[in-house]
């Protein structure tokens, strides 16, 4: 029995001890994946950029179902995790209840706001690199049709489309704008197949440049883009690379650099809400050599003159989120 | 809806029947024999995995589609293994091998590429491309049938055709053939067969095997044709779809054609419209999605026709006991 005592104590000081030196922080990635080429694959790169430079580990941990979201935290946080990092709205629910159980550890949450003082929440202006990419689109399209194709029908996607709506209009107030959200579950940001077929589709009514904000659904719009010979718009990382010549650019969210500050800044992340836009390089068009062929001098120009104008306020981009609706029409 | 519209949709819909078609005519020759299959989404699945692998490191789409066959056939052994060999219960088989290879797919692929379960995108030559049909432009001027012939008939690729034409082959094969006349015995009478001095086990080999060409090409068809590469869980539940379309078509060539299209424009449908509207109905895309389930079982209930199993399916023939 002694023996016995002895040896769980002895247990117990080593997975203390082991706890206390394990202050590594941990990203948790959403449904879509690591690799989805978009945005779990940004943040995914911030977490590795942070490893080179510091030579430090951290954990990861990908979910496969929506019943693993809470199990995910529990287990970082209880092999004491610190920050722990999650990419996506949907983990928002789940640490909402999972936070206060674990006060010592700090969390951060992309894409979405909980209100818990060991949260930063960080959100991003997604609407004001949409309404860029917009522009381009309007002016790159030949058809005067462009297309938006989101992944799950949410508030946040729907936020991408209206701003690159009011981009695409403030171009060419002509010119028309058919939207498709590739469905209703979490699986929408992970299928390929359907993210072509509804390409397809929209370019059968005429569009000839398609924003796809839809996670690894993204890959197969961007994938038939290329097929006929128009062009596709990337989101979250920059996708110009997949198809050199048909991607006119990517909407770029700096999810990377997000997750980046956040290992950086470890247990001292400053609970509340953060938000990245156009003014502190949060979101941005991506402009590299496989796509400055396709932007013009002029577009160049055109873009980054707005671009401005934005930072200084006197563009006002309509975020979706503040009223659901959008004051510009979307077929 | 103008023609144009129409023209769009039902191409839309030859290119999500395909899968479902050659998987329906595999467990057709399956369940025919008296080997029920629950297992095609796995096969499919492994095939899939299989030709999307070999295609991106070879970059030869032909060599993909031979491996996404090699595996599915393999797949299929294992299953004939099970149940005609050992005498196994059918369906437990099938659903263990769908588990395999749900797993196993994203495994493999993991340890090949790192890219989280998924093949890196094929390039050019280790994708089928779409093919242009003769004088395509030419026909496609005439207004009425022409755009048919250009937009409908025209621009698939290789395996969609191929597809196409099992159908005649599975009919002929079924029923102009010795081989046939022999598969469909031994689905519904095995003794007779085995009395008349046949094989059963090899006949239904034989059928299981025909099963794992046709998934495999199924499954390369995803992976080189619908999309570029394969990704986790990329079968989405099509080979269930396609066990369903064979219960509709009563285990019958031709309508297997007729009601995998009919799926596959169910399928076309719901992705072009998130929300159908006739007249005044309402109809979200859950329901067109549900519609060849729901439809199943319509017809197993009875209310439209009968849909008639093989007698023999699902046992194990014993010779003597």
């Amino acid at each position: 029995m002694t023996m016995m005592k002895t040896t769980l104590g002895a247990a117990a000081v080593l997975a203390l001890s082991a706890v206390a030196a394990l202050a590594e922080p941990a990203i948790i990635y959403d449904i879509g994946g690591k690799y989805d080429k978009s945005f779990n694959e940004a943040a995914f790169h911030g977490a590795a950029k942070w490893a080179k430079e510091t030579g430090k580990k951290y954990r990861e941990f990908q979910i496969q179902t929506q019943a693993q979201r809470s199990q995910a935290l529990r287990q970082l946080a209880q092999m004491g995790a610190n920050p722990i990092v999650m990419t996506g709205f949907a983990f928002a629910d789940t640490l909402d209840k999972v936070a206060p159980d674990y006060p010592k550890t700090k969390f951060v949450i992309v894409d979405s706001v909980v209100k818990e003082p060991n949260v930063e929440s960080i959100v991003f202006h997604e609407e004001q690199g949409s309404y860029l990419v917009g522009m381009l689109a309007a002016m790159a399209s030949k058809t005067g049709t462009v297309g938006f194709i989101g992944g799950m029908d949410i508030p946040l996607i729907r936020k991408f489309e209206c701003g690159y709506a009011q981009g695409v209009k403030a171009v060419a107030p002509k010119d028309k704008i058919i939207g498709n959200m590739t469905g209703t579950t979490p699986s929408a940001w992970n299928d390929p197949v359907k993210g072509g077929e509804l390409a397809k589709a929209q370019m059968s009514q005429g569009a000839d440049v398609i924003f796809a904000a839809a996670g690894g659904t993204g890959i197969g719009v961007l994938q038939s883009m290329a097929d006929a010979g128009k062009l596709g718009i990337g989101v979250d990382s920059n996708q110009d690379y997949l198809h050199p010549g048909h991607v006119l650019t990517s909407m770029v969210k700096r999810v990377n650099v997000a997750v980046y500050n956040a290992f950086m800044e470890g247990d001292n992340v400053k609970p509340g809400v953060k938000v990245m836009g156009l003014a502190n390089n949060g979101v941005d068009y991506s402009y590299d050599k496989y796509n400055e062929k396709l932007i013009t001098p002029e577009m160049k120009a055109k873009v980054d003159a707005a671009k401005k104008e934005i930072i200084d306020g006197k563009i006002k981009v309509h975020d979706y989120m503040t009223d659901n609706k959008c004051p510009v029409q979307i077929d | 809806m103008d023609y144009a519209t129409i023209i769009e949709i039902l191409d839309s819909s030859v290119r999500l029947g395909t899968p479902l078609l050659l998987a329906c005519l595999a467990g057709l020759f399956s369940e025919r024999a008296g080997i029920f299959d629950i297992g095609l989404e796995g096969k499919m699945l492994a095939a899939a995995m299989m030709s999307g692998a070999v295609a991106y490191v070879t970059n030869d789409s032909w060599l993909g589609l031979l491996a996404g066959i090699g595996a599915a056939m393999l797949f299929s052994l294992i299953h004939g293994l099970a149940s005609i060999t050992f005498r196994g219960n059918q369906l437990i088989s099938g659903v263990a091998l769908n588990f395999l290879a749900s797993g196993m797919t994203v495994l493999v692929a993991q340890s090949w590429f790192q890219q989280g379960g998924a093949t890196p995108s094929l390039g050019p030559g280790g994708r089928f491309e779409p093919i242009t049909l003769p004088y395509a432009k030419a026909i496609g001027a005439i207004p009425g049938i022409g755009p048919i012939y250009q937009n409908l008939i025209s621009g698939h690729t290789i395996l969609v055709y191929i597809a196409f034409l099992c159908v005649p082959a599975t009919w002929w094969v079924l029923y102009r053939t010795r081989f046939g006349l022999r598969l469909r015995a031994v689905g519904e009478n095995p003794a007779a067969v085995d009395v008349a001095g046949v094989s059963v086990i090899r006949l239904r080999y034989s059928a299981v095997l025909i099963c794992g060409l046709l998934t495999g090409a199924a499954g390369a068809y995803l992976s080189t044709s619908l999309a570029s590469g394969f990704g986790r869980e990329m079968t989405a539940g099509r080979g269930y779809i396609a066990l369903a379309a064979l219960i509709f078509a009563k285990w019958r060539p031709w309508y297997a054609l007729g009601s995998t299209m009919l799926f596959g424009f169910f399928a076309a449908l719901s992705y072009r419209y998130q929300t159908l509207d006739i007249g005044p109905l309402h109809i979200p895309n859950q329901v067109m999605e549900a519609l060849p389930y729901i439809l199943t079982v319509i017809i197993l209930a009875g209310f439209v026709g009968k849909a008639i199993p093989p007698r023999a399916g699902g046992e194990p023939y014993v010779k003597e006991r």
